[in-house]
This record gives structure tokens, sequence and C-alpha cells, in this order.
């Protein structure tokens, strides 16, 4: 569970981050990353690159489930309370209808369903990519400034298990890296 | 002279039915089918007129409804410019091409307008204020005006965007994408327009008594659903026999199948604010149109429309996987064309049968005949045609369409 696991690596480096020139070194470098066989690591891109998820090998998010679970909960949720205010805890004769009127209680439950499904996409989306976060080692890098410019990285962090320090600066550069930085941790 | 533009992103052989193929074989097997519907309609509906005309009506409507609901797929996508869909286009415009074929098959309800319609009645309107206040626009001449100016229309834009594309095939010429993008607009309003009122007269007017200002939007919103689950089954099949499968890729499927989802979801929308404003504010006239569906068998049809036009394929196009496999897209598809179906009987046959569903092997026969009729024209102009537009400027970036 990508909850559960501790928010940055512990050990006296972060990890390795290398600097790309061009979307398609960053998309062919992640490629060979990917069948390196590492697990802990990410991209990091000006913009959107088309296919890079397929490139890095990432799985599809959890997030689709989060939402569907949210959203039916939500359903449920306002359909009861209308249930049970209506035909239990408050009865009210309104407009001659039944006190369990059910056709008068679907917006209200489409309304709650859309609002549950909605929360859960955001805050799903949050916990999941571990936000917000005030600070990162990354960001110790003066290179990694230019990531909201014009350059393209890959880390590679050092719990991951094929991590090594020389090795794996040596794969990055191999693979075209404009240059390689060793970071610290906090 | 057009000057010929030379950048091909598909050759016509990859993109047409092979001399030999099975599918070549469909327009005469339909044919067939559509004489043998003839028949047994002409023969049971002499004895039975009435039922005939209602059971010709709900399969009329049926394929009428997935002509009207390709026209406007193609028609919003030239207004927006669209490329993901354009190698989906020509089936949109080999359905929308059925329009003039329509116009014949609506001919036999002509002669049956005094079955179908209360309001054809002159005794009937005599002795009912509000069908004499309505006779201005419910009257038999002015009917049959306005039908031959809906299928004028229709077949107008249908022949204008089919010549068009096809023209665009043999010329290679971008400007006539947009011309007729500069058309799509104002086609879309005279289309949304000439769409509500056919509804109004030809579905609407069968309870002459009832009115819902949602009734143009509700036929729309079938209609949609209709002709993307038909492109779903049609798209999935072509794979499946080998036509085009290189040319449509599961992303284009994907997306047929959001737009089935999307549009379920829509027409349920609609569906239940018409039901649940008429039957929150509980006004007698309004009422009884629901009323006669929420009694005896016909209730039980209503729940089944709940459940088979709304819940079932909502959870069953909700996720991925589903969606971009021919194969269970087609299931959703078929199923969902079954349902629209049901939900055009639904609206249509209470008026015959007030007492409760009562099939007859009429519907059966009429839906052989106009579907057989329908299927075959369409299949016979596939075998003439390329089977995607092969120079539109869009297609290379259709045929390279993925999902984000």
């Amino acid at each position: 569970m990508a909850l559960l696991v501790p928010e940055l690596p512990k050990g006296p480096h972060y990890g390795i981050l290398a600097e790309f020139a061009t979307p398609a070194d960053l998309y062919h470098a992640c490629q060979r990353v990917r069948d390196a066989g590492f697990t802990r690591w990410d991209a990091h891109s000006p913009f959107p690159v088309h296919g890079l998820e397929t490139a890095m090998g990432l799985r599809r998010s959890p997030l689709p489930w989060i939402v569907l679970g949210m959203g039916l909960t939500g359903a449920a949720l306002g359909f009861v309370l209308q249930w049970w205010v209506h035909a239990s805890a408050q009865p009210l004769v309104i407009s001659g209808k039944p006190y369990f009127a059910w056709p008068a209680m679907i917006p209200v439950t489409f309304e709650l369903g859309v609002l549950f499904a909605a929360l859960g996409a955001v805050f799903g989306m949050l916990a999941l990519n571990r936000l917000p976060m005030h600070n990162h080692p990354l960001f110790r890098s003066k290179v990694f400034e230019r990531v909201t410019d014009d350059a393209f990285f890959i880390s590679i962090e050092s719990w991951d298990p094929r991590f090594d320090p020389s090795a794996t600066g040596k794969l990055l550069e191999s693979l075209g890296a404009r240059s390689v930085e060793l970071l610290e941790s906090e | 002279m057009i000057p010929e533009r030379d950048h091909v992103a598909l050759r016509p052989e990859q993109a047409t039915i092979p001399p030999g193929h099975a599918w070549n074989r469909i327009p005469v097997i339909a044919a067939v089918f559509a004489l043998v519907g003839i028949a047994a309609s002409a023969i049971l509906g002499t004895a039975n007129p009435k039922q005939f005309f209602f059971s010709w009506l709900v399969s009329f409507l049926f394929f009428l409804s997935l002509a009207l609901g390709a026209l406007f797929f193609v028609l919003i996508q030239y207004a927006a410019q669209g490329g993901w869909g354009i190698v989906l286009r020509r089936i949109g415009e080999t359905t929308f091409a059925m329009l003039p074929v329509m116009a014949v098959l609506f001919l036999p309800l002509l002669l049956g307008l005094h079955d179908l319609y209360e309001w054809s009645h002159a005794e009937a309107v005599a002795e009912d204020p509000l069908l004499q206040w309505k006779a201005p626009y419910l009257n038999v001449p002015f009917f049959v005006i306005r039908a031959a100016l809906f299928f004028t229309i229709w077949s107008f834009i249908a022949v204008l965007y089919y010549r068009g594309s096809r023209g665009q095939d043999a010329t290679g010429d971008p400007g006539i994408s947009a011309r007729l993008r500069r058309f799509a607009g104002p086609a879309i309003i005279v289309l949304a327009l000439t769409q509500t009122f056919a509804s109004v007269d030809w579905i609407m007017s069968l309870t002459p008594h009832w009115y819902s200002t949602m009734f143009g939007v509700y036929f729309f919103a079938g209609s949609f659903v209709g002709f993307i689950a038909l492109l779903s089954v049609v798209a999935a099949a072509m794979r499946r026999a080998g036509l085009l499968d290189t040319v449509i890729s599961p992303e284009h499927l994907h997306d047929v199948g959001k737009l089935l989802f999307a549009f379920t979801v829509f027409w349920t929308y609609i569906a239940f604010s018409q039901f649940f404003l008429i039957w929150y504010a509980n006004l007698p006239e309004e009422t009884t149109w629901y009323r006669a569906r929420m009694e005896g068998s016909w209730m039980t049809v209503s729940l089944f429309l709940m459940a088979g036009h709304f819940a079932a394929p909502f959870f069953y196009l909700m996720g991925r996987t589903v969606k971009r496999n021919g194969a269970t897209l087609a299931v959703g598809g078929a199923w969902l064309l079954a349902m629209h179906y049901l939900d055009l009987y639904w609206q249509v046959m209470p008026t015959l049968h007030p007492e409760g569903l009562r099939v007859s092997v009429l519907d059966v026969a009429a839906f052989v005949a106009v579907g057989g009729c329908f299927v075959a024209a369409a299949s016979w102009l596939m075998r003439r045609q390329a089977l995607v537009p092969l120079r539109d400027p869009r297609l290379a970036e259709s045929l390279a369409f993925e999902n984000a």
C-alpha cells in the first residue's frame, strides 16, 4: 500500500538525480530504467509527455476504485438519510405523497453521490501522491529548479533494492544524462 | 480543376470490403428478410390493421432514430473539428444515408393515420374542446406537410454530407471539410428543431391530450444512445470480420464506449426528469401518460427499463477493460439497442393496448421488414464505398489516436 510506506528514504543519501536535455531522451531513459528493474524512482518534466507512464512501466492508479466506493457511499448515505427522516424520524405528508416517496429522493441521492465521488477523486489523488508535502530533498539540487522550465529529470531513490551510488549513477550517465547528481538526505 | 493531394494515410484496398468476403452477401440476405417481413406484415396486417400500424410505427421510429443519431454524431464532429472519430465516420454516414429510405418506409403509416391518431377523427374532435383547441396544428393535411418537410430537410442534410465526404475520397480537396464544418452548426439547430417536432407529431400526438415539453430531448437522447450502440456493434463486428481491423483500434472502441456510457446516463437523466416533474406536480392532464405505464404489466416494463436501460449498462460500461474489448463492448451495444427498441415500444404501445403488454407477431414482422430494408440498403452502400473517409485531412490524426 502506497499510503503505508515511509515518505522518504532513511540513510545518508536520498538518491540520484539525472538531467536530460529532451523529452525523447527522458522517454528512452525511462524505458531502460524500467527494464533494469528499478521500482522506487520517478520522472520529472515541465509538461506531460505522452506515453511516459508506459515507458516508466507504471501500474494503473487505484484512484477509480476510491471514486467508485466514495460515490456509492455518498449515494447510499443520501438515500438512507432521506428515508430515515421522511419515513421514520419525522413522518410528514407532503403534497399527498407516501412517506417513503422514492422519486423525490433521487435528486439528493444523485447529488450526494456526485459530491462524494468528487471529494474522493480530489483527496484520494492528494493522498496517493502524499500531498501536501512542504519540502523535498530534490529541492536541494540547483539544476532541478529548471524542472518547471526546460529540463527533464529522472530521480532514483536510495531505498530501491537495486540502488548503488556509483553503479546507478554510471547507468544514468550511459543513458545520455546531461548531468548526474548524488543527493543527500535531510 | 482541384489539385491532387497525395498525402494518403490509407490505401483504398485497406478500407474496402474485398471481393469474396462474406459481408458482400449481407445485402441479399437482408433483402430476403425484408421481403419475408413485408409479406408477413401484409398478410397478417390485413386481418389486424390497427396492430400492424402500431407495430410498423415502433420499428419505423427505431431505425429512423438510429439514422438521426448518426446524423448528429457526424455533424457534431464537423462542428467541433473532432479528429479521433474520423475512422468511424463512414459508418455514421452510411447510417444517415438511410434517411431517404426511411421516408419511403414512412409512407405505409399515412394509410393508417385513423388507426393511429385519435385527433384525425372529425367526430372525436367535434366533442372534445381540447382537440378543437389543438386542431390548427393536429390536422391531417398539416401533419402530412410537416412530415414531408422533415424528410426533405433530413434528406438534404444527409445527401449533402454523404456526397461531400465521398467526393473528398475522390478529389482529396480539404476545402470540402471546411465547407461542411461551416454548415454543421446551423444544421445541428435545424436537426434539433425538426427532430423535436417529429417526435411530437409521431409519438406524443398518439395521446393528444397529453404533453411534455421535454419530449423532444427525450427522443433525441434515445436516438443518440441507439446510434452509438449500433456504432459499437458495427465497429466490433467489422474488426472481427477482418475489415478495418488495423484501422479501428481499441483506442477508438474505448471512446465509443465512453460515449455510450455517457449518453446512457444522459438518457436516464432526461427520462427521469420528465417523469419526476410530472409525478411531483401531480396534475391530472400530465399524469395520464405515466399512469397508463404504471399499471399492470406496463409497470413491469417500466421497471425493466430502469434496470435495463440504466442500472445494468451503467455498471457494465463503467470499467475500462470492457470498453476496450470489441466483444464485450458489442455485448453492451447490442443490449442497449434492444433497450432502445423497448423504450420506443413502451412509448407507443400502451395507446393500443392500455390493458397491458401484448406482444404481437406483427411486431416481429414489422421489425424484420423495416430492419431488412435498412440493413440491405446500408450494406449495399458499404460495398460500393471506402469504409473510412480516405482523404479527410484529419485521417492521420484519427489513425494515430490514443487515449491519454
